[in-house]
């Protein structure tokens, strides 16, 4: 497929006003052609391996903005990473450089030799050109012992699906319920900095109701999220405080019941979700507004994409696809150069249905969550033998996580000593698992199905 | 134990769980600033279903999620009533 070189991402920016608005502040977008929020100068971390680690998802767009192009390698950070990950990821990267927000160093990161920080503020600064490279990104996506996998993709693979260009007349303000340092997110963002367009980022501890009345004020547009982001938003009444013009689903399965939901509360809107993982860059995109995907998708050649299915499960190859995994002999594709997304899918009726994922993975509002991660550590707890953790279908979430326990000697679920036990596998998981991945119910069940081959059966969720 | 308790205890216990402290539990508390995020309201209602036997969240006719802890569980309430008339 023929490419034209790809432009560092500041060279995108047209200086036509427009903004990107966080929380609690907003910074246009012009004042970066000649400025930087960094507290030292670029050239400083020209050629290095730069670990991306903010709080505020702002601060960490304006960074990504200077270091593209310049950054050997962009690693971007999620908050909250606890500090072994962190020290993982900073080994696999070969982390040579920091760059930190307003908030300070997490401790694993204190290592790193050259810390620069970056804040909201945008000075002007007098710059030399420098050697331009091409950009390794690097997103985290989770892996099956909790620790984060590192995938590389380039600006020319996280910008293949994105084939609009700027158009002032269209007056398009961007805005997601992800975080932009997820790969659904980050679409978004360089949608926007493609396009020369708004954006409003979403804020971690913001309440729905202020956040959907932020995107009122703001005039947004265009607007993305997960169908359990959407399936929240729908339901609190400060959703009337939108009236977007086109609304996407991505991160999960959307089902029939969400897109009807959106097209009821949005007439107006056009509306399409979009198949991507982080691993397999965006597949496809559906705007029939039916839920699957049409089956002549599958097996086209000569596209941009190009899907396949092998053992039931949907393989993608395309320009949009991550390189390889960083630091590890895992790999990433098929010898043809597929990805296998890991998501079963059935035909009916012309149609591709997605069914749910192979190896038993959660999808709790657009975040994976590997079942093995969290029956690792309820299986640490003394009085425990096996365990199985599945999910559980919510009408809010898509799925919670439950797990069914077996313990080594069974306990009167009347007892004190019962309600202890159960207590303290939660407390355990508390301490170890992000909120989204502790168990809404632990189940005390006297056997667990085994395979043949010795392990517990999965069923799809 | 009734809707209303049953509701409440609930309510309680996932607060509990995420560590957020809930205001005195009155009818006119507004649930959205309560602290709960959506996955702290995803797991009430599954705790709910498991106690009641019904997600009034997963019929199509709940247009939003109640403002206040009364609207709540009068949509409880609600949903358990054809339940009721045809037991």
């Amino acid at each position: 497929m023929p490419q034209s070189p790809q432009k560092p991402l500041r060279e995108y920016l047209i200086g036509n006003g427009a903004f990107l608005r966080g929380a609690n502040a907003s910074v246009c977008l012009d004042r970066l052609v000649d400025g930087s929020n960094l507290d030292r100068p670029l050239s400083e971390l020209a050629g290095r391996s730069v670990l991306l680690a903010t709080r505020d998802q702002l601060t960490s767009a304006l960074a990504l903005i200077e270091l593209d192009g310049i950054a050997r390698r962009i690693v971007l950070c999620l908050p909250d990473l606890p500090d072994e990950h962190l020290s993982k990821v900073i080994a696999l990267a070969q982390a040579d450089a920091l760059v930190h927000g307003p908030e300070g160093i997490q401790k694993a990161a204190c290592e790193i030799p050259l810390r620069v920080a970056c804040g909201l503020d945008v000075r002007k600064v007098q710059t030399s050109p420098l050697p331009r490279q091409e950009t390794e990104w690097i997103l985290l996506t989770s892996g099956t012992t909790g620790a984060p996998k590192l995938v590389v993709h380039t600006l020319a693979s996280l910008t293949a699906a994105i084939t609009t260009k700027p158009d002032p007349q269209q007056s398009i303000v961007w805005a997601t319920f992800y975080d932009i340092r997820r790969y659904g997110g980050l679409q978004i963002f360089l949608r926007a900095m493609l396009g020369g367009t708004s954006l409003v980022l979403s804020a971690a501890d913001e309440p729905m109701s202020a956040h959907l009345e932020r995107l009122g004020r703001h005039e947004v547009t265009h607007l993305t999220g997960t169908p359990s982001h959407w399936r929240w938003a729908l339901l609190n009444p400060a959703a009337r405080a939108i009236s977007p013009r086109y609304v996407r689903l991505s991160g999960e399965i959307a089902d029939q019941s969400i897109l009807e939901s959106l097209h009821e509360f949005y007439p107006a809107a056009k509306s399409g979700h979009a198949y991507a993982s982080t691993e397999a860059g965006v597949g496809f995109e559906v705007n029939d507004g039916l839920e699957g995907f049409p089956a002549n998708l599958v097996g086209q050649h000569g596209g941009r994409v190009e899907l396949k299915i092998v053992n039931g499960s949907l393989r993608i190859r395309s320009n949009g696809t991550a390189r390889c995994y960083l630091g590890t002999a895992e790999r990433l594709k098929d010898d043809e150069g597929f990805v296998d997304t890991g998501d079963v899918i059935e035909l009916r009726d012309g149609r591709y249905y997605f069914i749910g994922r192979r190896g038993g993975i959660i999808n709790v509002g657009g975040l994976k969550v590997h079942p093995e991660e969290i029956e690792a550590v309820i299986n640490r707890h003394p009085e425990v033998r096996m365990s199985l953790v599945r999910g559980r279908k919510n009408s809010i979430t898509g799925a919670i996580v439950v797990a069914d326990v077996v313990l080594r000697e069974k306990l009167d679920p009347a007892t004190q000593r019962s309600v202890e036990v159960r207590q303290e596998i939660l407390r355990a998981c508390r301490e170890k698992l992000p909120q989204h991945k502790v168990p809404a119910a632990i189940r005390f069940v006297p056997v667990l199905d085994l395979s043949s081959a010795g392990k517990t059966v999965r069923h799809y969720a | 134990m009734s809707i209303r308790l049953t509701v409440i205890k609930e309510l309680e216990e996932v607060a509990e769980e995420q560590n957020v402290v809930l205001p005195p539990r009155s009818d006119s508390l507004v649930l959205l600033d309560s602290g709960l995020d959506s996955l702290g309201f995803a797991i009430l209602v599954a705790r709910l279903e498991d106690a009641l036997g019904f997600d009034p969240f997963s019929a199509a006719e709940e247009a939003y999620f109640p403002v206040t802890l009364g609207d709540f569980i009068r949509v409880y309430e609600h949903a358990a009533k054809p339940a009721e008339a045809t037991a």
